[in-house]
């Protein structure tokens, strides 16, 4: 015992007498090598995979380039220059194609002269989802309410038309192309949101008629595909309804798209309510706040950030989901590159794959640019959060 | 051992005005027997210290007294007003109890100053300028004024507690619940918020406090409440009760924290 008690007393016992500078990483951990090193050769089936990578790069990439552009021809007016001739043996995507049908891919058939309103509209809803997307923007309770109520009336107005005001109205079976893409979409973002939180805070509800409605509807919707839905709304509603009652084409697939997408949002919603830890809607209770003051100011605010990516996910989705509309006789973007790449006047070998690779083009910059910008929301709320 | 006790501190107040008031309170979760046959009442300034081992039902009797939990038999006063199913008592009941939590419970996505005035914001409908003020002034009183504009996440376990502490005062509460507001912090930190909540006795405050500090127990309770297995075991002024507890359970219970 005793030495112990010497031996711990003798050897063990220390004082830090002096702070010890911090010192520079190894070069192996730092700088270019270091980061090669870490991130593609650490091991054996790293340096497999980088390689096997390496090769499906070079395998792609230089045909796709030399088929989208350096092939490609930019200019002409028919389909005579998009052929194949002794002085181009080879011939890539067909832009002349896509750069004259731009104005059908873009509007459908909506009448010439009332393009410009349609150009109107694409302003008024680029400038409200910058204004309310930007996060530094000023006024951005006013850019809410822009682009929740003034946009969607502007462009019902705008689109539609209004006889006495000197628009002339527009059937909803002229619009086409990007329009009606983007319309689709527009909608059922701004409809599945609200109506997906409510319909979330309705399945965790403890009146049970509320939640048994919400279960019912969410799992109904869910259960189906999109496209029954869709038929569901375009044929078996006139079923229901008068006809002189009878709402329009377009409108039913929109009702259609904007429920689906609810049901969806709702199980992505209800993912971050149960996140929630119950402490939080319980300090909100201990306070005094009602049940939406708590929601409104507590939990959702915290629920929704911890489901940004998976709101992105759900519009993305939703985004590409919208060219299913064509089944039902809706002329989206997708549906005029359909009708544009059979039209005689433009056949050519290269007609097809230029429409379809413009249309793959036109959805993932607007996928990517949904995903970025979700992206930049995380970052900039983590950012709030270490503050 | 013993410590100057009630330096400061006012005795038990004699006038009879309930501040709560629990008769033959029952509660169960699922087929537990949780509370068994609560009574207890608590006038207007008086200071109890609710302790007992893990699962005996101590947070549970606070927790009903602002409905966080519902009781199943037995009767529940709160300031006059009696805990029913009706909403609006319940919310009457919550604006004038403030309560402060194990794991704080602060909102991470707002700012201290936002914690502290957003119930008087929207509950008691102050104008903001005239709630910051308040808050500004108990921040003041649990010593934290330059924290005001960080969030919660900056800060280290007792500073966070007692802004929990200052957000449950912006209320102007009549009765504070405490649920073992020490024992997630780390030891460093306890004595700042025993410090605020001594504090927060002297001026009279009604508390209710479920703690294992049994020395702030001493210097503070007016009365020290033992439960064990869902019912309250002994009941004493703090002198009596660690002097010359009576049950059998509470003297082992003693014997176990108080080496």
């Amino acid at each position: 015992m005793s030495d112990i008690a010497t031996m711990t007393d003798a050897n063990l016992a220390f004082v830090q007498r002096a702070p010890i500078a911090p010192m520079r990483p190894p070069l192996t951990e730092a700088g270019a090598i270091g980061w090669l090193r870490k991130n593609l050769f650490s091991s054996l089936f790293n340096v497999v995979l980088t390689l096997l990578c390496a090769l499906l790069v070079v395998w792609i990439v230089p045909p796709m380039v030399k088929f989208l552009i350096v092939d490609a021809v930019w200019d002409g007016a028919t389909r005579i220059d998009c052929l194949p001739s002794p002085q181009r043996p080879e011939v890539g995507a067909c832009w002349a194609f896509v750069i004259e049908r731009l104005g059908f891919f873009t509007y459908g058939f909506y009448p010439f002269e009332e393009r410009w309103r349609v150009d109107l509209f694409f302003a008024l809803l680029a400038v409200g989802i910058v204004w309310l997307a930007w996060l530094n923007a000023p006024a951005r309770g006013l850019a809410a309410i822009n682009f929740f109520v003034v946009v969607p009336i502007l462009s019902y107005i705008l689109l539609l038309g209004w006889p006495a005001i000197g628009l002339p109205r527009v059937e909803t079976t002229q619009w086409g192309g990007v329009l009606v893409t983007i319309v689709v979409a527009w909608v059922g973002i701004v409809v599945s949101l609200p109506l997906g939180i409510l319909l979330a805070l309705g399945r965790r509800s403890r009146l049970p008629a509320v939640r048994l409605f919400s279960v019912i509807f969410i799992e109904f919707v869910r259960g189906v595909p999109l496209i029954t839905v869709l038929f569901m709304a375009s044929v078996m509603l006139p079923l229901f309804v008068p006809d002189t009652w009878s709402p329009d084409k377009l409108l039913r697939a929109l009702v259609g798209v904007a429920l689906f997408a609810s049901a969806y949002m709702a199980e992505v919603v209800r993912a971050g309510l149960q996140a929630m830890p119950k402490g939080q809607y319980e300090a909100a209770m201990a306070v005094g706040l009602s049940y939406w003051q708590m929601m409104r100011l507590i939990i959702l605010p915290q629920a929704l950030k911890i489901t940004i990516p998976n709101i992105v996910n759900s519009y993305v989705a939703l985004f590409k989901d919208t060219t299913l509309v064509f089944i039902v006789g809706i002329f989206d973007f997708l549906r005029a590159i359909e009708a544009a790449r059979i039209d005689p006047q433009w056949a050519t070998p290269v007609t097809s794959t230029t429409g379809y690779a413009f249309a793959a083009i036109f959805y993932f910059i607007c996928c990517y640019a949904m995903s970025r910008y979700a992206r930049y929301v995380e970052a900039r709320l983590a950012a709030g959060d270490r503050r | 051992m013993e410590q100057a006790t009630h330096s400061g501190l006012k005795p038990a107040p004699l006038n009879t005005a309930v501040a709560v008031e629990m008769i033959g309170v029952h509660k169960w979760y699922g087929d537990f027997h949780v509370l068994r046959d609560i009574n207890l009442h608590v006038t207007k300034g008086e200071r109890i210290v609710i302790c007992g081992p893990s699962g005996s039902g101590k947070s549970t009797l606070i927790r009903c007294i602002n409905r966080l939990e519902e009781h199943q038999q037995g009767r529940i006063v709160v300031d006059g007003v009696e805990l029913t199913n009706d909403v609006k008592k319940i919310d009457e009941i919550r604006r004038d109890v403030g309560m402060v939590f194990q794991h704080f419970n602060l909102f991470p996505h707002l700012t201290v100053l936002e914690n502290l005035t957003l119930a008087p914001i929207w509950v008691r409908k102050q104008p903001r300028k005239a709630a910051e003020e308040i808050a500004m002034h108990y921040l003041q009183r649990v010593k934290i004024p330059e924290q005001a504009a960080k969030f919660p996440g900056q800060l280290s376990g007792g500073q966070q507690q007692r802004v929990a502490i200052a957000r449950a005062l912006c209320m102007n509460p009549k009765i504070m619940l405490f649920d073992e507001p020490t024992s997630a912090l780390d030891p460093e930190m306890v004595k700042e918020v025993l410090d605020t909540m001594v504090e927060l006795a002297k001026d009279g405050m009604t508390m209710l406090v479920v703690t294992h500090e049994m020395g702030f127990a001493r210097q503070v309770a007016n009365r020290v409440v033992f439960m064990d297995e869902g019912q309250i075991v002994e009941m004493a002024a703090p002198e009596e009760f660690f002097a010359s507890p009576k049950h059998e359970r509470t003297k082992l219970f003693l014997s176990q924290i108080l080496r």
